[in-house]
């Protein structure tokens, strides 16, 4: 998992609705992206229900939330009808995780990211990282409430 | 705006929806789920007391926000566990006129049962049990919490 105070490694990913997104241009503002394994998994739909129900709190605190997983923009945008999120969900799609093996959440041999939350600040530095023990179980909402104290 | 940060789960107080009697467990649900559904009547089958705080997903379960709002109303006229039994028992009848129909059978004031159920103060006391169980950690439901600690979660394997 990336370190706190190193740089975010910027990227350009589609967006469920294909259109690009890149880091650097969150610039000045704080962003918490939020790595989950795939659209679909039962936990990965509790994580972004619930976080999405938190959303209002979170954008208070100044943050855009992101989340990103290996699937393509055509499953986002159906993952994110069927949960009704409107968070907006990157494609880590091609080459196959590779902005997640850049912040070190990608799992070799399962083929996807791990849970991993980074908040990066204004000036594109992570200034904090959590990564879940396993896949299997995901930092509730008041772990990011926490690092953004 | 409100504090989110970690916090143990609140112990069981007066405010509380308790059925049941002795030493309590505490359950994180959300109305419209069907896992609470199902774990519902064992839950509220077991020994000892069992207090209900809301934990309605809306994003996930569209219709639980008015669904909490009809058993707090419905706890007002002193019947919360019988909305909740009768929610949880026919998942698939949740739209208002379904909801008259409960109030009907259950015997209350449909006047107050509106009024109440849009309330501000509803709209609070649910809010109130939601942002406790997200400071807990709640990460799904059904959440059971004995003396405040976490005892059992639906397992997933991702």
């Amino acid at each position: 998992m990336i370190a706190a105070g190193t740089p975010a490694p910027d990227f350009t990913l589609r967006d469920q609705d294909g259109e690009e997104v890149s880091l650097s241009s969150f610039r000045g503002g704080k962003v918490l992206l939020v790595f989950y394994p795939m659209d679909f998994s039962p936990v990965c739909s509790d994580q972004l229900s619930i976080y999405q129900e938190v959303k209002p709190e979170i954008a208070a605190k100044g943050v855009t939330m992101l989340g990103i997983s290996i699937d393509h923009s055509y499953a986002h945008k159906a993952f994110q009808e069927k949960l009704g999120v409107d968070t907006p969900l990157l494609a880590d799609f091609e080459p196959k995780g590779e902005v997640a093996r850049a912040y070190g959440s990608y799992l070799d041999g399962l083929g996807f990211a791990n849970r991993t939350l980074v908040l990066v600040d204004e000036d594109g530095t992570v200034a904090w990282a959590y990564e879940s023990p396993n896949p299997g179980e995901f930092p509730g909402a008041n772990i990011i409430f926490d690092a953004l104290v | 705006m409100s504090d989110l940060t970690s916090a143990p789960v609140p112990p069981i107080g007066p405010e509380d929806h308790v059925c049941g009697e002795g030493e309590g467990l505490i359950v994180y649900a959300d109305l419209g789920c069907p896992h609470c559904a199902a774990a519902w009547a064992e839950l509220a089958a077991r020994p000892g007391g069992l207090a209900f705080r809301h934990f309605p997903v809306a994003s996930k379960h569209p219709r639980s926000p008015a669904l909490h709002a009809a058993a707090e109303a419905a706890g007002a006229q002193g019947k919360f566990f019988a909305m909740v039994d009768s929610l949880y028992g026919d998942r698939g009848r949740v739209d208002d006129p379904h909801l008259w129909e409960r109030v009907e059978r259950l015997g209350l004031d449909l006047d107050r049962f509106e009024r109440d159920r849009r309330s501000a103060a509803v709209a609070e006391r649910v809010r109130r049990d939601f942002q406790s169980g997200i400071r807990a950690g709640v990460a799904g439901t059904p959440a059971l919490f004995d003396a405040c600690t976490l005892v059992a979660v639906r397992e997933r394997e991702f």
